[in-house]
């Protein structure tokens, strides 16, 4: 399944400075291998070496939050990659 | 090349460019505008290398790499990361990366990484991969070592230190755990922390848990280390393996409290340190509000204040533990800088000081490069 992906601006740099872009998968696991097929590095600044969300990293499926890569796109077809402030 | 003053610090890496005789500098940056920078380090073996450590407020810790005297820069392909953790086990992630060091001269690429929490990492391609130090991470004492008593902003892996003799022989430094060396290459490791006082704990007489903010080793006495405590400023020559606090001979209104210490580049037995306050509720700010470096010329015997156009009253500085350096001259010049975005220069050893940057944001690390 091809998803939309939104960027956050933090994370452009790996994008080519695109804000949106498509990637393919099911789960949120097989969407961000996909990203990180084609703009690699971008993973491992989202999610840590044990799996995990990083503490300021928020994921949407559509206004889903997303709280593990296990999880489904089901019906949603925007992946929202969010960067949550992290105080100043 | 024009020598560099590496400025890391908590919104992106800057430069101060020296002009041949030290009295004019020259700002550049900002690099990596943003970025949370640690540390910036070149590579003695190959000084068109640079790394720097980086991590952003919302993304994870990374590795930047420059092959031309930070014109440049690459990300590392894989950036430092413990293994995945087996069933049961407590899972540890990186945070940041807050201390790089070039491997030995005889290993050419071979760079060492210290992380928070306390993590070894190591590459041998220059700093694009970087794989766990099993020996380290994985020591059956590890657990104890690197305990979770962290500093507010984490528990640092630092000061590794690489035997100029002996590749195999290296030393690192745990806040809060203390100093552990190997002799095999990092395979194991044993603590070395005799003779340190750890006041905070219940139990001074501890193997390890000690708080170590900064551990030099001298590039021509490689037998010869020095350490700037939580507890006091002290001297070990091996092969013993209790330190001496050399702290006590520092005024017992300034005390041997501090971050940093820097060797001179020659003589093994000129240090400089620059003590904070370490009294009631721990300022770590220049004691009294007035700033001064501090140097020993006799292995920590004596101390001599060196405070010559440092601000004389009101002036309530904080200088982490990276964020003091020595240049590689045979007269060193000394650097260093604030947390509140100042940077000092002293051209003749810390004999007279002058401001050549101000307003930078919060500053980790001063570093030289030529």
């Amino acid at each position: 399944m091809n998803c939309t992906v939104r960027v956050a601006s933090p994370l452009r740099s790996y994008t080519g400075g695109a804000a949106s872009v498509t990637a393919r998968g099911e789960t949120v696991a097989e969407l961000l291998a996909d990203l990180e097929r084609r703009f690699p590095g971008m993973r491992f600044r989202m999610i840590d070496e044990q799996g995990d969300i990083r503490p300021h990293i928020r994921l949407y499926a559509g206004t889903r939050e997303l709280r593990s890569l296990a999880e489904r796109m089901g019906e949603d077809r925007v992946l929202h990659l969010i960067c949550a402030l992290s105080g100043g | 090349m024009p020598d560099t003053v590496w400025i890391g610090t908590r919104k992106g890496a800057f430069a101060l460019r020296p002009d041949p005789r030290r009295r004019a500098y020259r700002l550049s940056g900002p690099q990596f505008l943003g970025h949370v920078i640690h540390h910036v380090v070149q590579d003695p073996r190959d000084p068109k290398v640079l790394l720097m450590a980086a991590k952003t407020g919302h993304l994870g810790p990374t590795v930047f790499r420059s092959t031309d005297r930070g014109r440049t820069w690459k990300e590392a392909a894989q950036p430092p990361a413990f293994r995945l953790a087996a069933e049961g086990e407590k899972p540890r992630a990186v945070a940041r990366v807050f201390w790089l060091t070039p491997g030995h001269s005889s290993e050419a690429g071979t760079w060492y990484a210290g992380t928070a929490p306390a993590g070894l990492f190591r590459c041998t391609d220059a700093g694009d991969h970087w794989e766990p130090v099993a020996g380290f991470n994985d020591h059956p004492m590890n657990a104890k070592w690197a305990s979770g008593l962290a500093t507010p902003d984490g528990e640092f892996l630092h000061s590794i230190l690489v035997d100029p003799r002996d590749a195999r022989h290296l030393y690192l430094a745990i806040s809060v755990g203390g100093v552990f060396e190997s002799t095999d290459g990092g395979r194991d490791w044993v603590p070395l922390n005799g003779g340190v006082a750890a006041d905070f704990l219940p139990d001074p007489t501890v193997a390890f848990g000690h708080d170590p903010h900064r551990v030099e080793m001298h590039p021509l006495r490689p037998d010869r280390l020095y350490q700037q405590n939580h507890c006091g400023i002290y001297r070990l020559d091996r092969p013993a393996s209790t330190w001496i606090r050399i702290g006590q001979a520092m005024p017992k209104n300034v005390g041997d409290i501090g971050f940093p210490i820097v060797l001179h580049p020659k003589n093994p037995d000129i240090a400089w340190v620059l003590p904070m306050d370490g009294t009631k509720v721990w300022p770590r700010t220049s004691v009294g509000g007035k700033p001064a470096v501090y140097q020993t010329r006799d292995a920590g015997r004596s101390w001599r204040r060196l405070s010559d156009g440092l601000p004389e009253k009101n002036a309530w500085l904080t200088v982490l533990r990276q964020a003091l350096c020595v240049d590689t001259h045979d007269s060193p010049g000394l650097y260093f800088g604030t947390t509140a975005g100042d940077v000092w220069a002293s051209p003749n050893g810390g004999e007279s000081w002058r401001r050549i940057a101000q307003h930078l944001p919060e500053i980790y690390s001063v570093t030289f490069a030529i």
